[in-house]
């Protein structure tokens, strides 16, 4: 009897979660409200099934329940009519749902010839963007040509790929009311592009292009958000698309750079950036080996695309701005004396050069547990805790240990990384979540015992 | 996937076939007492191993179109370089052909219960087969040798993969022809390896089968 | 006409002299059965634990600091293909197919009783081998229970090196576990069902244990293929899955290569091992329900052609669970297609069973409360798998906690209802005593109302658009906070139905001492398994004569019968002719 109450009540419930729960589909922002009509489609008929399969279920209960012992079940094996009747009815029900949802379907499958094509590039754990520039067709790529210079694989001899436009950052602008069409394209492993409020999404398949289709109908700025499982940073692999309309849109296409920009980008010069490090030199010493009583940490011996990042963060408020962060807020003045990209490059440059001895061991901590721990760190930052620059992820054997243990506290407590700029920062948040500072001392012993 | 599906289509063909003709649509509740000719011992009038293998023999069925299957859909991607077959497979095929000859011969003598014969011809049919295994062993060296190796076309990949399934296959059946040859060796009477050897002989000639498909598999692509 | 069962003569029982002989190196499909729950209970518990450890990850994350994310990619990875393979597959198959095919076929044992040991055996070695992989540097696997490549054995994931390798060889392992089980129960099934047995007669347990059993015997083939051809893409630097790639940062030696196709492969597995723990969770639920209800299951021919229909067409929907895998979108009407007719004969078995409630006289006994509680949850993930199965509704939907919330509810929680209602039901039958009344009654509110707290929720979290598999969500533009506490709570939910399976296994080890003494037919039940002449039946099942069936399973409350149930093996009188229905 219980049973068939309980039932009742888990039918009514559910139906009153459906209708007042606060979790339903976000606000639409493409084309696809008819994926929305299909779903709902599929809830009316679904849902009448599920409240009269269980109410009649629940009223048998009550009705035939056992009441005393003489009492006895009809015989009957089955009734052909009956049976002939709910089949047929199920089968209606069943078409009510597919034939909406194949109409929808066949729009998908054929994307508008008009389309502004996008190419998104998905890796192990960023996204980029490819824009296929004025002659309106994107340049070949070849996964084997992918290094740190040419980090889209770009054949440098198609004609086509010169003007192609390469947005390195995570942040992708579309404009409204305009069909996009994403070429995706995946460097590594499987992904999956899904803006949850444009409904449609697509795996990404190195070693093939994939496609998906949309027109973005509201103005605003939706996270993407990558959908299959890639790796230990699944989690973290997130970008930014933003709708807007055709002038902002046409204002933000001119500030990023084609490949031939890219190519043709000056590198830093070691010889002119040597004169800028003195500033450095008073807090991180004449080699860069870094002074603990001044808390400023080892940088010789880091690769300059690192240095270089954290100096921009610095420099434009990226880092080194939350008032907590004392030791970042007293570098931040100092990065806004490098006055432009090529000082910034020309001293990450010399940094790079400089001689590189490990720095002193402060931190104790059980090697074993730490080894354990640093499984996960090892992705990214290498098993020998080399770094990778193909992750962001500078290297930390070697460094300043103590410093490695307040940026992990920093990354923790939300001092560094929670910019909304710091897309690589950001990535650390969630791995260091699981860690104390017990933790964080075995993994650094770990580390400077490699 | 079309070839596994083809396959499967088979064998859920014939077990339909084979339900509906065991009276899929009676009414059961309708009928009281003994029905059917059907006794304990199953309805058939063949043993359970033999049931068994044929069961098996679907499971190697599915498996080996899926092989095929994989085969077909990989080969369409742009990087699909045929190795050329080595000759010596027409040799293994003849081989091959034979020992399972030779497992049918040795099976009639079974049913007709003459010791001798059954074991000359399996002798013979197990030679035939290790005679097989080394060809194809040197199938691979002739390969390896002129420098199709595994890793570096997929052609190669499935050229090993697909004889090296089908030779474990075999490698199967003759720990059970070994078994048997090592009862007759041993004086078991004739009458107790009859099965062994029925076995046996389909088995070789579901193999062989198999082989003829991936043969022609290979040298139509 | 006097009949030499075959089966008597053509099986030479080896009793066993020893009592390892009798217990762990046994041939008795009994003692099989009950080794393989053990197994798939224990590790059962080990994904239970692992899906704890996740659950306060997700609800209080960086509270409990208890996994860091390789762990608990991890997790995710064996907690599922524990679950699918290694405890549902095992536990309905390996174990309820040897407890009751031969006893409700009649058989004195399985076809081929040595190979039906080695089965066990292998079983548990493929168990131990993928528990060992926790072990190994660089721990378990993490590519999640699909294993896709090439994140499976690329640097990028958990578990890429040893862990991986232990999985496929583990896998390979059980496949030729289950094919030795799966040859023995098939050929039982055929061959040494008892005089008088036709398949018409056969109770729908075993009609849903064998066609699961041949689904798996086809499909399990398709992942041994993409396990080999994985193991070589790991080990050997073959390029069947491998394209060239740039794993972080560096150029791999492979090219060429599709992971489509391992999709392919996976789900042709996949999709029918759905079907294959979904097959026999059908056939004993309806043999609950009927005996429960004292009343025939309705439709029973309808039932048999539904399993049939189902495994047939698990065949060809595979698909449906790669709409957004970046395969040939053309595909997708097929699919969506298949999918939705294949919702026809499952929603008739779900008719059939609410009707043969209908005029029934329902003992809600323990095992029923099961039943009843799995019609429920099934009817619940079923139509949530008309969501997924449509190709333009799943696109939205795919790969988000919708998904978590369909299968836990179909393939979760449904199965682990019949199990547990199984467990309940014949338990009397194989130890000769009752399981704990109020336990089992806690045990089923707990499990029954927490699951529904558990994955009601997290359909519509799925709807709002959070996805599967994420360590944390961290800062993010797409959700409100309100997702965390309704994660907190879905947290707080898992750990007490977590809680209740160990009073389930309490009990079962508690009454095994002090249950209440059962007698042989203790639910009154028509079906051949209660019929032997001892409870627990001896090894051999039947006495010195196998038992002699006279109508089919479902013989109850026949108008003008004295009981309400008339055991399929009682001799008809002239005197006392039934009237019987046509």
């Amino acid at each position: 009897m219980a049973i068939a109450i309980v039932i009742i009540l888990l039918v009514i419930g559910s139906v009153i979660f459906h209708f007042m729960s606060p979790w339903y589909f976000t606000e639409l922002a493409s084309n696809w409200g008819d994926m929305d009509n299909t779903v709902t489609i599929t809830f009316i008929v679904c849902g009448l099934v599920f409240v009269l399969a269980n109410l009649f279920m629940a009223y048998c209960i009550i009705k035939f329940r056992n009441k005393d012992k003489d009492q006895r079940a009809a015989y009957e094996p089955e009734n052909k009519k009956l049976e002939i009747w709910l089949t047929i009815i199920t089968s209606v029900g069943v078409v009510a749902m597919l034939a909406p949802g194949l109409v929808v379907w066949a729009k998908f499958v054929s994307p508008p010839e008009d389309a502004n094509i996008v190419e998104a590039v998905g890796q192990q754990w960023q996204w980029s963007f490819r824009l296929p520039g004025k002659d309106g067709r994107l340049g070949t790529v070849d996964s084997r040509k992918i290094s740190i210079d040419n980090p889209f694989g770009m054949n440098a001899d198609d004609p086509y790929g010169q003007d192609d436009v390469l947005i390195t950052t995570n942040e992708l602008h579309i404009p409204l009311n305009q069909p996009v069409k994403f070429n995706l394209r995946s460097k590594d492993v499987l992904h999956n592009f899904t803006v949850p409020q444009f409904r449609v999404k697509m795996d990404l398949v190195p070693g093939m292009i994939t496609w998906q289709w949309l027109t973005p109908t509201r103005i605003g700025t939706y996270e993407i958000l990558c959908e299959e499982l890639c790796g230990i940073g699944h989690h973290t692999m997130r970008g930014k698309v933003v709708v807007e309309e055709e002038e902002q849109y046409q204002a933000w296409l001119a500030e990023q750079k084609t490949y031939a920009q890219h190519a043709a980008a000056p590198q830093g010069d070691a010889h002119a950036g040597k004169a800028l490090y003195q500033v450095c030199a008073s807090c991180h010493g004449l080699e860069g080996e870094g002074n603990p009583a001044l808390n400023s940490p080892k940088i010789s011996g880091q690769e300059s695309w690192y240095v270089k990042r954290q100096l921009e963060y610095f420099k434009h408020g990226i880092r080194g701005t939350n008032p907590e962060d004392t030791y970042g807020a007293q570098m931040a003045p100092m990065a806004a004396t490098l006055i432009d990209e090529s000082a910034i490059n020309n001293v990450s440059a010399y940094i790079a050069s400089l001689p590189d001895k490990p720095a002193a061991q402060t931190i104790k901590g059980d090697i074993d547990n730490g080894k354990d721990l640093y499984e996960t760190c090892s992705k990214c930052h290498g098993r020998q805790a080399e770094g990778k620059w193909s992750v962001n992820a500078p290297r930390i054997a070697g460094m300043s240990d103590w410093y490695l243990l307040t940026q992990l506290k920093n990354f923790k407590h939300g001092l560094r990384g929670a910019h909304p700029g710091d897309v690589t920062g950001r990535q650390m948040e969630s791995m260091v979540l699981s860690l104390n500072e017990e933790k964080m001392q075995d993994i650094i012993a770990y580390i400077n015992s490699l | 996937m079309a070839s596994t599906l083809i396959v499967l289509a088979i064998i859920m063909g014939a077990v339909v076939f084979w339900l509906v003709r065991q009276t899929l649509n009676v009414q059961p509740w309708a009928e009281e007492g003994l029905v059917g000719q059907h006794h304990a011992g199953g309805p058939f009038s063949i043993s359970s191993a033999k049931i068994g293998l044929i069961v098996f023999l679907a499971v190697a069925s599915s498996l080996f179109s899926l092989f095929v299957s994989a085969y077909f859909q990989r080969m369409d991607f742009g990087d699909w370089t045929v190795a050329p077959e080595p000759v010596v497979l027409w040799l293994n095929t003849v081989l091959l052909i034979f020992s399972s000859i030779f497992f049918q011969r040795a099976r009639n003598a079974a049913i007709k219960n003459r010791a001798g014969g059954v074991k000359s011809n399996l002798m013979i049919a197990g030679l035939f087969t290790f005679a097989f295994i080394g060809g194809q062993l040197w199938a691979w060296q002739v390969l390896h040798n002129n420098g199709y190796i595994l890793s570096s076309n997929p052609a190669n990949a499935f050229f090993y993969l697909l004889t090296a399934a089908h030779a474990l296959h075999i490698l199967g059946g003759l720990w059970v022809w070994s078994k048997t040859v090592f009862k007759l060796q041993n004086k078991v009477e004739v009458y107790k390896v009859c099965t062994a050897v029925e076995l046996c002989a389909i088995y070789w000639h579901f193999l062989l089968l198999v082989w003829l498909v991936l043969f022609a598999l290979l040298l139509s692509t | 006409m006097a009949h030499v069962a075959l089966a008597d003569k053509g099986q030479d029982l080896a009793h066993p002299k020893t009592w390892i002989g009798a217990y762990v190196w046994s041939q008795d499909h009994k003692v099989i059965g009950i080794q393989y729950i053990i197994v798939a209970t224990a590790v059962g518990l080990v994904a239970l634990a692992l899906s704890a450890m996740m659950r306060l990850q997700l609800g209080f994350p960086g509270i409990f600091d208890l996994i860091q994310p390789n762990e608990y990619y991890s997790a995710v990875t064996m907690h599922g293909m524990i679950m699918v393979v290694f405890m549902l597959t095992a536990f309905f198959l390996g174990g309820f197919g040897n407890l009751l095919i031969p006893l409700m076929c009649g058989a004195r044992d399985m076809a081929f009783p040595y190979m039906n040991m080695l089965s066990f055996w292998v079983y548990l070695a493929s168990v131990l081998v993928l528990c060992s992989s926790f072990f190994v540097p660089g721990g378990a696997t993490g590519a999640g229970w699909t294993l896709y490549p090439p994140q499976a054995i690329t640097e990028g994931s958990a578990g890429s090196g040893m862990g991986i390798i232990l999985m496929l060889v583990s896998l390979a392992l059980f496949i030729v576990a289950f094919t030795m089980g799966g040859l023995n129960y098939v050929t039982t099934a055929f061959q040494a069902r008892t005089r008088g047995m036709t398949l018409m007669r056969m109770p729908l347990s075993v009609w849903g244990i064998i066609m699961a059993t041949i689904l798996g015997l086809l499909a399990f083939p398709a992942l041994l293929v993409a396990a080999i051809m994985m193991l070589l893409d790991a080990t050997l630097g073959t390029s069947f899955f491998m394209p060239a790639i740039s794993d972080l940062g560096e150029v791999s030696s492979t090219s060429g290569g599709t992971p489509i196709l391992f999709q392919h492969l996976f789900w042709f597995f996949g999709h029918p091992e759905v079907y294959i723990v979904a097959l026999p969770m059908f056939g004993i639920a309806s043999d609950l329900i009927s005996t429960h209800a004292r009343k025939n299951i309705f439709g029973y021919r309808m039932m048999v052609w539904a399993l049939i229909a189902i495994g047939g067409l698990s065949f060809i929907v595979w698909a449906h669970h790669m709409y957004v895998s970046g395969m040939n979108p053309y595909f997708g009407f097929f699919f969506a297609t298949t999918t939705l007719i294949i919702a026809v004969p499952t929603a008739i078995k779900v008719y059939n069973w609410v009707l043969t409630l209908w005029h029934g006289n329902i003992h809600l006994n323990v095992p029923m409360l099961f039943a009843i509680g799995f019609i429920f949850t099934f009817i619940h993930g079923g139509i949530t798998g008309l969501f997924l199965g449509n190709v333009a509704v799943d696109v939205p939907l795919s790969d988000t906690y919708f998904v978590i919330g369909h299968f836990h509810m179909v393939m979760g929680v449904s199965p682990f209802l019949i199990v547990f209602g199984g467990m309940y039901h014949w338990y009397p039958k194989f130890t000769g005593r009752m399981l704990n009344d109020t336990m089992g009654k806690i045990h089923f509110w707990v499990t029954f109302l927490g699951t529904y707290a558990i994955y009601l929720p997290m359909h519509y979290i799925g709807i709002l658009g959070v996805p599967r598999r994420y360590f944390a969500y961290g800062t993010t533009l797409s959700f409100p906070d309100s997702v965390q506490v309704i994660n907190a709570s879905i947290t707080i939910a898992a750990l007490i139905v977590g809680t209740a399976q160990l009073l389930f296994i309490f009990n079962i080890i508690w009454s095994l001492f002090n249950g209440k003494k059962a007698d042989s037919n203790p639910w009154r039940a028509t079906t051949l398994e209660w019929q032997t002449p001892d409870t627990p039946p001896k090894h051999g099942n039947w006495g010195p004569e196998l038992p002699v069936v006279y109508r089919w399973a479902y013989s109850y409350s026949v108008p003008g019968a004295d009981e309400d149930f008339i055991p399929q093996n009682e001799v008809p009188s002239e005197n006392s002719k039934h009237e019987v229905e046509t």
